[in-house]
């Protein structure tokens, strides 16, 4: 198995997750593509770090990926439940006071 | 086909599935289902690539941990039984040609690059030979010790057969550190955002 094969499930991953961003009206639906995203970025940088000279760097940046994740994962979940509390609903779509 | 490329296969193909599920499915739940499918098997790629450390934290903190944390947002946020949240048909047929779009033309750059002038042959490392017997070299997949003399700023990894006028190379001691300031603030102010309030009235 070469270096190819695995962006290019590193591809499938990151589109994924952008289509999931765009289309979804549930909030989240956004952050589960957001996840995917970050997932398909790590599926590279691991692989980088097994084919290439990258050698140990990239494992550690997926780690502080996985890490980071995790933190704007609880963030943005507050910020959901916050949404939640103010408008009765998750939709995104209702979310559009400031428009002018 | 050796195990390798059948085991790849398994692991890619529900990978991919699993991110489709997640763009596919209708109901939040079902979507967390589908992720936890793509998140583990994106751990058996890990595993795959000798990345065992890394393989092992995205199993305890994504799928043990980001998504139970993610299950009960929908918990907390359920609306009604029969209220769906559906995207417009329009909507839906602009983002799969986006998508489609997106991935030819990922997968054109990817395939267009000649990876293996970048790639070295991994089997035989370079430090393989300075170590004793009973230690696995990293490429081999025991990757725990050289990760964490790497955190705290050391890296044999690197250095050990170096020639000397290289000098010595860069840890990640303080990234490590600044996640770990950083993490503390998120705990606090995560939880701050997410205290109990008064329900207002919705305002639309």
């Amino acid at each position: 198995m070469g270096l190819e094969s695995y962006l290019l499930v590193g591809a499938v991953l990151f589109v994924s997750g952008v289509v999931c961003m765009a289309t979804k009206r549930n909030g989240i639906g956004l952050l589960m593509g957001v996840e995917l995203v970050l997932n398909g970025a790590n599926v590279n940088f691991v692989a980088f770090s097994r084919y290439t000279t990258l050698g140990l760097d990239g494992q550690i940046v997926s780690l502080f990926v996985i890490v980071l994740a995790a933190a704007e994962a609880a963030v943005a979940l507050s910020i959901a439940l916050n949404f939640y509390n103010n408008h009765l609903t998750i939709d995104v779509d209702r979310g559009d006071e400031l428009k002018g | 086909m050796t195990y390798e490329k059948i085991l790849f296969f398994i692991f890619a193909m529900s990978a991919c599935g699993g991110a489709l599920g997640v763009v596919l499915a209708q109901r939040v739940a079902r979507m967390a289902f589908w992720l936890i499918v793509s998140l583990g098997s994106v751990a058996g790629l890990y595993f795959m690539l000798h990345a065992d450390f890394v393989a092992a934290t995205q199993i305890i903190i994504y799928v043990g941990g980001t998504l139970v944390l993610l299950i009960f947002g929908i918990m907390l946020t359920a609306t009604g039984p029969h209220v769906k949240i559906q995207t417009s048909p329009g909507e839906l047929v602009m983002g799969a040609a986006v998508g489609v779009t997106l991935l030819f033309l990922i997968q054109g750059t990817v395939r267009s690059v000649d990876w293996n002038k970048a790639a070295i042959v991994t089997s035989g490392g370079e430090f393989q030979q300075n170590e004793g017997q009973g230690y696995n070299p990293t490429g081999q997949g025991n990757t725990i010790r050289p990760l964490g003399m790497a955190l705290l700023g050391l890296r044999p990894d690197k250095d050990l057969g170096a020639p000397e006028e290289a000098g010595l190379s860069s840890g990640y001691l303080f990234p490590f550190e600044i996640v770990s300031i950083h993490l503390l603030v998120v705990l606090v102010g995560a939880s701050y955002l997410a205290r109990a309030k008064q329900r207002t009235r919705p305002t639309v």
